[in-house]
């Protein structure tokens, strides 16, 4: 039954949609405690003192900590960072409460444990907090230049310099001979990345058994459970992490944050379950944010518009303290600014600045949006430059023409594993109509229409299947990238599949019994997922960077031949045959060319159970496991086109159509690629034209709320047209790619784009993103009045 | 306060605190969890449900409020059979969830709009939809979902 490549509707719906799946905030224990947490309202202080006696007094109030009350006895190292990018990073130590300073608002000075989840949250307003304000760096300009410190006693704001740079001098002379350049300056603003699932935990002890299990809203429940054993001092095989259903997590799951520490470190002390569920207006503190960069890019390009040289200095926001992948993440991206172009010198360096805002990490995409956006907006820059039209400029610097390529090295030293560019910018072009679209623009021009129509383009490629362990070990990451998998036949013949990643909306249940039954020919009905709990499946690495089919979904399928291989064997000693000589077909077993001898598949289970008759030597049980670390990464590419108006009064942008042709490779399931491609694709939109974290000058956080931070709904967006080329990647057996990100990471610059073309007549160049109605306004104002002095 | 309430056609009586919201009334007096919370500004409608026969958001109403109202949640809309509402069947069919935590809002929302407008167009779908947040589709789908269920009945 051939079950890959096919549309079939996801296992996990019927759950979720009846109200059956249950998130963290669902599970209770009995006689669990609710944490509240007090938070600075400072962004930069030294803590005077802290009064919890009158939170004490608070009915059903248990206990209340301040940091110092927790310095000795519940941890014995600060929250762990598992990226230092250089030998000499900075690294301030980051303890779940603070203890002497607070370095950004929402920072946690003090706990107080309640019996309802009520009581917590009113007795944190009886905690008296004095606090001596300190300059805040609010800005990761301020930062650079030093006039602040976010902390002082390192004596400046940087972390770290990082550079992939192996010839500066041969880059900037090639900028110097090129005949055409054009440099910009481009910024990420932070985003709040807001998964609608808060963030929760619950710390479940076993004071007599000493063992300890924790619920979080995680991603990565194995790394929390190392890096939980690291910082509490807990033994690691006494730590259960499970997380149940989670809620979406766009990376900012990808964490090891204050409160799961403080809910194992409270529980294994008080001997009580205790929990925690962030509400909407404490995440924009409580949890990481995403970019934050300040982008300088340089670009060169020869009298034909080929490209000589790309040199990107970025400046990098932190946030007041390292989280676990904080100083890494901007440097995902460094491998990405010369996108999927030829270009003969290149230059990168990242310095990292801490500031007094809330620590940045991964978000979607992670470091690879931003790059995107630097060399898609650049190009188009370029473009202009030259005096050609946006796709022409891209055909002409394309990796080995546009054409169909295997195993290219870039000019950023990675090997990309296989390409085809051409094709797939056409292929968009031609279902964006994009020679109707022109005519129409230019009609409108001609007509002075005060609504102006924008077609804006990005043809991307991202980095998939984190990674290579060497290549994370070359990085300075401390984690390996393998991804483990365990395939059982049952007794009757009914498939467990243990898997170390770990979904939070992806559809993996769906996808990796596509793969099995793909493979033994049987029905995915009868194949199960285990996954996300480390005690069923202790051995994994999580979801984040499109990895989860592309490591761990190649795993799963090598771990089902290796199980097939011994049912061959056990079925060829049934049949007195040689394994050499039998053949799977749909489901059955067979010597081949003798149907007579068809033996299904899933009838081995019980013999391998049974173990009464098996090869000599051979061990009872049909179970075999892989852990796949695969040699390369795996490089997904598409193109995108964003067609917005753009109402020349207002400012106003209303994106009317988008259209993405990806190509990840082969697709396991086309209705979850498509699915993965929608989401994405809004959330880069959001990114151009209405997400910003704002802070006052004082670092206080001014949209920290669903009702102020522009979440798009239902209303802004329009439906997309999404397609696909297929170009197999060469990374691993199944040719798969990996697409969790890749619309986030095509479409900011698409976006922004279309938004600068519809304004091109004005001279208008560049717009800072979010393209905000206000932000447009002016510009448009200002290019008026000077025309008309 | 004794606040009493019909829920998915079961009578329910529980003692509430004036203050305490009828979302959390429903998630931890009631114990019914598949109505969620994603927001505290009555912006996402996560926790939507319908309240005699009206669409709600629970994070808007206190439980006292809500004392003799006849409630039904997700928990409440496929048949005791086990067979799933039209309109959850559309959103699994058309691929309408990833995460599934603004599903059970989304089927709420979505099933009061069928009510009052039969055959919406797609810009109706979306206005109508307008108070309920999804991070993960991108709305394509859900759009989709709401359409195909409007054709199927
Ligand atoms: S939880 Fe009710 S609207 Fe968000
Ligand atoms: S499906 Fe995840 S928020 Fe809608």
């Amino acid at each position: 039954m051939a079950v890959m490549g096919t549309r079939m509707l996801r296992k996990e719906d019927p759950k979720l949609l009846t109200g059956e799946a249950k998130y963290v905030d669902d599970i209770h224990a009995a006689g669990e405690l609710w944490m509240g947490m007090v938070r600075s309202t400072h962004a930069n202080a030294r803590i005077d003192s802290v009064d919890v006696s009158a939170a004490l007094e608070q009915p059903g109030v248990v206990a209340a900590y301040t940091g110092a009350d927790l310095a000795e006895g519940y941890w014995i190292a600060p929250l762990p960072c598992a990226w230092p990018v250089t030998p000499d990073m900075l690294n301030p130590p980051h303890f779940p409460v603070a203890v002497e300073n607070a370095r950004y608002v929402g920072d946690i000075v003090a706990v107080v444990l309640a019996d309802s989840r009520y009581g917590a949250n009113d007795a944190i307003e009886h905690v008296v907090v004095m606090y001596e304000d300190l300059p805040a760096v609010t800005t990761v300009e301020v930062a650079a230049s030093g006039d602040a410190l976010a902390h002082p006693d390192l004596g400046t704001n940087k972390a770290y310099s990082w550079a992939l740079d192996p010839d500066p001098d041969a880059v900037q002379a090639a900028l110097d001979d090129s005949v055409h350049r054009v440099s910009a300056r481009f910024v990420q603003q932070r985003l709040i990345p807001s998964a609608m699932e808060p963030r929760g935990v619950l710390a479940i002890p076993s004071p007599h058994g000493g063992d300890i299990t924790l619920y979080s809203s995680t991603q990565v429940p194995h790394i929390l459970k190392v890096m939980v054993a690291a910082t509490t001092g807990i033994p690691e095989h006494s730590i259960r992490v499970i997380a149940p259903s989670v809620g979406g997590g766009f990376g900012a799951k990808l964490n090891v944050n204050a409160d799961e520490i403080l809910a194992v470190a409270l529980a294994n002390k008080l001997k009580r379950p205790i929990r925690w569920t962030e509400s909407r207006s404490e995440a924009a503190m409580s949890t990481t944010q995403g970019r934050g960069q300040v982008q300088y890019i340089e670009i060169g390009a020869d009298a034909d518009g080929k490209l000589t040289a790309i040199k990107a200095h970025i400046q990098a926001d932190l946030g007041a303290y390292m989280q676990l992948i904080t100083p890494g993440t901007p440097l995902l991206g460094s491998f990405l600014y010369t996108g999927v172009y030829a270009c003969p010198a290149f230059g990168f360096v990242c310095d990292g600045y801490f500031t007094n805002l809330t620590p940045t990490d991964a978000y979607r995409g992670a470091g690879r949006p931003e790059a995107s956006y630097a060399i898609e907006r650049g190009m188009d820059l370029l473009a202009a430059e030259v005096g050609v039209n946006p796709e022409e400029i891209r055909r002409r610097n394309y990796a080995v023409g546009g054409e169909a390529f295997e195993n290219w090295e870039s000019p950023s030293g990675l090997v990309f594993d296989s390409g085809n560019y051409r094709p797939n910018l056409d292929k968009a072009l031609e279902l964006a109509d994009i020679a109707e679209l022109r005519a129409e623009q230019t009609r409108r021009r001609e007509a002075g229409d005060s609504v102006q129509l924008g077609i804006g383009m990005c043809t991307y490629v991202e980095i998939c299947g984190l990674a290579p362990s060497r290549a994370l070990g070359d990085l300075g990451y401390a984690a390996g990238g393998w991804e483990h998998a365990t395939v059982r036949m049952l007794p009757t013949g009914m498939i467990e599949v243990v898997s170390g990643s770990t979904p939070h909306g992806q559809g993996h249940e769906t996808s990796w019994a596509m793969i099995v039954a793909d493979k033994m020919g049987i029905d995915p009905a009868h194949v199960t997922v285990l996954h996300s709990d480390t005690a069923l499946s202790p051995l994994g690495l999580d979801t984040y960077g499109s990895r989860s089919l592309a490591v761990g979904g190649v795993a799963i399928a090598m771990a089902t031949d290796k199980l097939i291989e011994k049912a061959k064997a056990i079925v060829a000693h049934q049949l007195e045959a040689s394994p050499d000589d039998i053949v799977l077909d749909e489901g059955n077993l067979m010597v081949a060319g003798s149907p007579d001898t068809a033996t299904p598949i899933q009838s081995v289970g019980f013999a391998a159970f049974s173990a009464h008759d098996l090869p000599e030597g051979m061990e009872p049980n049909l179970q075999e496991q892989v852990s796949f670390d695969p040699p390369n990464f795996a490089f997904p590419f598409g193109t995108h086109v964003a067609v917005v108006e753009v109402d020349t009064n207002t400012g106003g942008v209303d994106l009317i159509d988008y259209i993405a042709v990806d190509d990840c490779g082969n697709q396991v399931n086309p209705l979850i690629v498509e699915g993965q491609v929608h989401g994405g694709i809004v959330q880069g939109v959001a990114q151009a034209l209405w997400e910003c974290a704002e802070y006052d000058d004082h670092g206080t956080p001014l949209n920290p709320s669903l009702m102020d931070y522009l979440v798009p709904s239902p209303t802004e967006v329009p439906s997309m047209t999404v397609d696909s080329t297929v170009t197999p990647s060469t990374t691993n057996p199944l040719g798969v790619k990996g697409v969790g990100e890749a619309g986030t990471i095509g479409s900011a610059a698409a976006a922004i784009n279309a938004v600068v073309d519809a304004l091109s007549p004005y001279g208008i160049s560049d717009i800072e993103m979010p393209a905000s109605p206000q932000r447009l306004w002016r510009l448009i104002n200002a290019a008026q009045e000077g025309a008309s002095t | 306060m004794q606040v009493g309430m019909t829920v998915n056609g079961e009578a329910h009586e529980a003692d509430a605190e004036p203050r305490t919201l009828l979302v959390h009334h429903i998630r931890e007096a009631v114990g019914l969890t598949g109505t969620n919370i994603g927001c505290d500004t009555s912006s996402c409608g996560a926790c939507t449900i319908h309240i005699d026969g009206e669409p709600v958001k629970s994070c808007t109403m206190l439980a006292v409020q809500a004392n003799g109202a006849d409630i039904t949640t997700i928990e409440g809309m496929a048949a005791d059979d086990g067979t799933l509402h039209p309109m959850q069947q559309a959103f699994m069919e058309n691929h309408g969830l990833q995460c599934g935590y603004c599903t059970p809002g989304m089927v709420m929302a979505a099933t009061s709009l069928l009510q009052e407008n039969p055959s919406p167009t797609e810009a109706e779908v979306r206005q109508g939809l307008e108070g309920n947040l999804c991070r993960c589709t991108g709305y394509h789908n859900i759009v989709k979902a709401v359409l195909a269920a409007a054709e199927g009945e």
